[in-house]
């Protein structure tokens, strides 16, 4: 069988960071084709190389589609060839309803004016293929996630769609939700549209995959196919994650105390979806001198449990018992918990960390104004002080403290935000990706950083996508997902595999029971 | 830290201190570049004693509210109702001093009283229902407008007692005899004030360069005060020739330099630029953002109110126009002045130089006998030319 759609030796590099290196991939018409990959791993960018988001020439390698070279400028031009990408994050608009989403952009029209009646003779129709019983007045916002993403599969069918690529489909589904999803996937296959499938379940994956390729660091790994050998679920993950470990890490000697953080029964809900339980009554520790690591996949809810435990900034219905150094504590607000000696550094630095157009002095000194301001009056020159100070012992490199931080780089402006923590002399740090977006050299500054903050004795709590850093820098590492904490290791036994298959193991049991599962469980040595 | 202060060549640091004040003082360039278009044209009635007191008469008001609305734009919000509440605070003042006969000084509290629960009353919603303000004060403006009316059943109410008339019509008192034409006290005053000010600004640098602070090259410190201490000492000559200097000027200036003390040295002045700039950031630096948010709409209701009753006193009655269009005049001079639709950003200072452009543009074209209808649009075009210059500035 040919090939409906190869990529060929493609490449694609971002200032200078290597994406993606000679990947070749390839689908056949009616194929479930599944990549995989660890975070950053360079499935999105290839994604976004074929559908045309990053156009023709700003990458290297070939797109053959139907036995023709291809070269997209935009979006629309493999949208017109029927390659329909869906992404993860839904881009449908809420307070619309389901027939004027779907034909948002060439609705049916004499004359300009809009055939209402054929828009709704459509959409029943696309409706009935995907399988979603919803009348076509109905408006997102009044859909469950699960019924959404049919809506934008309905969509993707309205274009005469001939290859469907799914970003993460199931990551917000439940399992009725999601095993429809892939019932209609399978369905698809028989129509002969391919299908790329991009999922970080493998219990699915090995289900519903006639191929799958795993990608690592930009480059293909592993390529197998299903209906010539059985799914080895651990040859997945050692192929996902078995890797060099390319940084370095600066020596860690750790001299760790009494327990200075105690959670138990810790529980959360969300914040607009009140009877969904995000963190479920879970226990954790840090003890002073200890760096404690958070693993996980996106979306496990760890940045939820740290910025509920920060003062109940995140959530709501927040229980659960909060000790610090050994003392019963209810922090109601961020005030409160950083008085209490808590500090939060976020993984949004722009966002949620800083104060772009505002200067470094004024971004260290936030949130512990009162050190530098006797009687609420500002001393400007006790500020100019403490601030240089900052500048110098964390090598923040500015003109001076009155550069504007949203001109620094991202290493520098993460130096200004751990300033603002170390300010309010915490007890416990809780760093959320303290190093995302930031360069080499500078990871290995935060890291000597994170060291001496655990040698003057806090807690220090990293959560961190990338597990060679955890492996690195934690003397401890806490595996969360869905919720709850599934795995954990100490420093001198945790491998990258070990948490993986942590993580793995866990999405399989939330469906247990199923024939399949049970099956893959069989296969492993 | 001494050793972090780089010494240029002379020529270069003062090149590029030249460039990073130019946007400082931009606009305050601009004022006296307007003000000197419009001496000269009017043949020097301008800045004649009497024209300039009435021209502080004028504006007082304004000026009074585009302190609190600075601080509510820097929040990132807006008060369309200011004018309204002016109104309606100089209608009540009426009823209670006029109608009532209530005394005076408590006439005058119980309005600001007033003042501030009309902005807490506004603030609450703003703050802590996440109404956007743009609406909530929309809606201010039509109840108060509609208030100020009812309580005034339509009719002018009027004359105030001469006591409160003073505060907007009266001058400082002389004690010191007479010399001519020219009042004594107020040029002592005037004196007193452009010595502090030369006095702060070099006990200022001297102690930040003891700290090897970096500081502005010595010439153009000598040049700044030595034009600060004469324009200060000019100005208040122009005044004291006429009657000396009005009560509501020294009024406005107290108000000018507190407000421009807290908002630069105060932790609730940082606090407020830190929920403007970034209001999830400074929440999660643990300010208590909603407050702030409520404080300085609760700020903005006394200082309409104190407006309000500085107009009222003037016309010396209250009538149901009063405040009629205030809001954009206010909101003009804040932008004029520097201030960021998006919030973070704007200075005290900024908002004064902006409310006095066009104080002083009313006023010249006035003079000039240029009608109503084109002095709004010349006013419009300038508001739209300040912002843009602005904006162009911030790209670059």
């Amino acid at each position: 069988m040919t090939a409906m759609l190869e990529m060929r030796n493609v490449s694609k590099s971002f200032a200078g960071v290597q994406a993606l290196r000679d990947v070749n991939f390839s689908v056949e018409a009616g194929q479930i084709h599944a990549l995989v990959g660890e975070n950053g791993a360079g499935k999105s960018t290839l994604m976004k190389v074929l559908s045309g988001v990053y156009p023709h020439g700003s990458y290297e390698g070939t797109i053959v589609f139907d036995d023709e070279e291809r070269r997209f400028r935009d979006i629309n031009d493999s949208e017109a060839l029927g390659i329909i990408i869906i992404h993860q994050e839904l881009a449908l608009i809420p307070l619309m309803s389901i027939a004027e989403n779907i034909f948002l952009s060439h609705p049916p029209s004499k004359l300009g004016v809009i055939d209402r009646d054929e828009v709704y003779r459509r959409t029943r129709e696309l409706l009935a293929q995907v399988g979603l019983r919803e009348s076509p007045d109905t408006l997102i916002t009044d859909l469950g996630v699960g019924k959404q993403q049919l809506v934008e599969i309905a969509k993707a069918l309205s274009k005469r769609v001939r290859m469907l690529i799914l970003d993460e489909p199931t990551a917000s589904l439940n399992e009725a939700d999601s095993a429809a999803l892939l019932e209609r996937l399978m369905q698809f296959r028989e129509q002969g549209i391919g299908s790329i499938l991009i999922s970080h379940k493998l219990n699915e994956v090995a289900r519903v995959a006639d191929h799958i390729t795993v990608l690592r660091d930009g480059r293909t790994v592993d390529s197998i196919d299903c209906r010539a050998e059985p799914v080895e679920e651990d040859r997945i993950i050692r192929s996902m994650v078995n890797r060099d470990l390319a940084h370095r890490f600066p020596e860690r000697s750790a001299t760790i105390g009494e327990p200075v953080l105690e959670v138990s029964n810790w529980s959360v809900y969300h914040p607009i979806h009140p009877e969904r339980q995000v963190i479920k009554n879970v226990g954790f520790s840090v003890k002073r001198g200890e760096v404690v690591g958070i693993a996980g996949l996106m979306g496990a809810g760890r940045t939820e449990f740290a910025m509920s435990l920060f003062g109940r900034s995140w959530g709501t219905n927040v229980s659960g018992s909060l000790r610090l150094e050994g003392g019963d504590m209810v922090l109601p607000s961020v005030a409160a918990a950083i008085d209490a000696g808590l500090a939060y550094v976020t993984e949004d630095r722009k966002q949620l960390g800083l104060i772009l157009a505002d200067d470094v002095r004024k971004n260290i000194t936030l949130a512990s104004l009162d050190q530098v301001a006797p009687g609420r009056v500002i001393d400007d020159i006790a500020e100019l002080k403490v601030a240089s100070d900052y500048r110098n012992r964390m090598r923040i490199r500015c003109s001076d403290v009155y550069q504007e931080t949203g001109q620094l780089s991202g290493g520098n402006q993460q130096k200004v935000v751990l300033s603002k923590w170390l300010m309010t002399d915490p007890k416990v740090l809780i760093l959320d990706e303290p190093t995302r977006g930031i360069d080499v050299g500078a990871k290995y500054e935060i890291y000597c950083i994170i060291n001496e903050l655990a040698e003057a004795g806090r807690g220090v709590v990293v959560i961190s996508s990338e597990m060679p850093e955890l492996l690195g820098i934690c003397d401890r590492i806490c595996v969360m997902n869905d919720g709850a904490f599934v795995g954990e290791f100490p420093a001198t036994e945790a491998t990258q595999e070990k948490i993986m298959r942590a993580i793995m193991r866990n999405d399989r049991n939330y469906e247990s029971g199923e024939p399949e599962a049970a099956e893959m469980g069989g296969s492993q040595p | 830290m001494t050793d972090k202060t780089v010494s240029l060549p002379e020529e270069r640091r003062h090149g590029s201190f030249i460039k990073n004040n130019l946007r400082n003082y931009g606009m305050l360039i601009s004022l006296v570049a307007i003000m000197l278009f419009f001496q000269v044209v009017t043949g020097g009635t301008l800045l004649q004693p009497l024209n300039l007191t009435n021209l502080v008469l004028q504006n007082s008001y304004i000026v009074i509210m585009a302190l609190g609305m600075l601080l509510v734009i820097v929040t990132g919000h807006i008060d369309l109702s200011v004018g309204s509440v002016a109104g309606f605070i100089g209608a009540v003042a009426a009823v209670l001093m006029v109608t009532y006969k209530v005394d005076y000084t408590l006439a005058f509290i119980a309005c600001l009283l007033v003042g501030a629960a009309i902005g807490a009353a506004q603030g609450y919603w703003v703050a802590y229902f996440k109404i956007p303000s743009f609406i909530v004060t929309l809606a201010g403006m039509l109840v108060f407008k509609g208030l100020a009316l009812a309580v005034l059943q339509g009719q002018s109410l009027g004359p105030f007692p001469p006591t409160f008339q003073k505060l907007s019509s009266g001058f400082i008192p002389e004690l010191l005899p007479e010399t001519g034409t020219l009042h004594p006290t107020s040029m002592l005053i005037g004196a007193v004030l452009a010595l502090a000010l030369v006095y702060a600004s070099a006990k200022s640098r001297s102690r930040e360069q003891s700290h090897g602070i970096e500081v502005e090259p010595y010439a153009f410190f000598l040049g700044k005060s030595v034009v600060l201490a004469c324009a200060v000492l000019y100005f208040t000559y122009l005044i004291a020739t006429y009657r000396g200097l009005p009560n509501v000027l020294v009024i406005m200036s107290a108000l000018i330099a507190l407000y421009g003390f807290v908002t630069r040295r105060t932790v609730i002045g940082r606090q407020i630029y830190a929920v403007g700039g970034n209001a999830k950031a400074a929440k999660l630096s643990g300010i208590k953002t909603e407050r702030l948010t409520f404080f300085t709409f609760v700020n903005m209701g006394v200082l309409a109110a104190l407006a309000g009753l500085v107009f009222a006193a003037r016309l010396n009655t209250a009538t149901p126009k009063a405040g009629l269009g205030f809001e954009l005049d206010v909101i003009a001079a804040c932008f004029i002045g520097g201030a960021s639709a998006y919030g973070g950003v704007g200075r005290v200072g900024g908002a004064v130089v902006g409310a006095m452009i066009m104080g002083v543009m009313n006023n010249g074209m006035s003079i000039l006998g240029i009608g109503i209808d084109y002095q709004q649009v010349i006013k419009g075009l300038v508001l739209l030319g300040a912002v843009c210059i602005d904006v162009y500035n911030q790209r670059r």
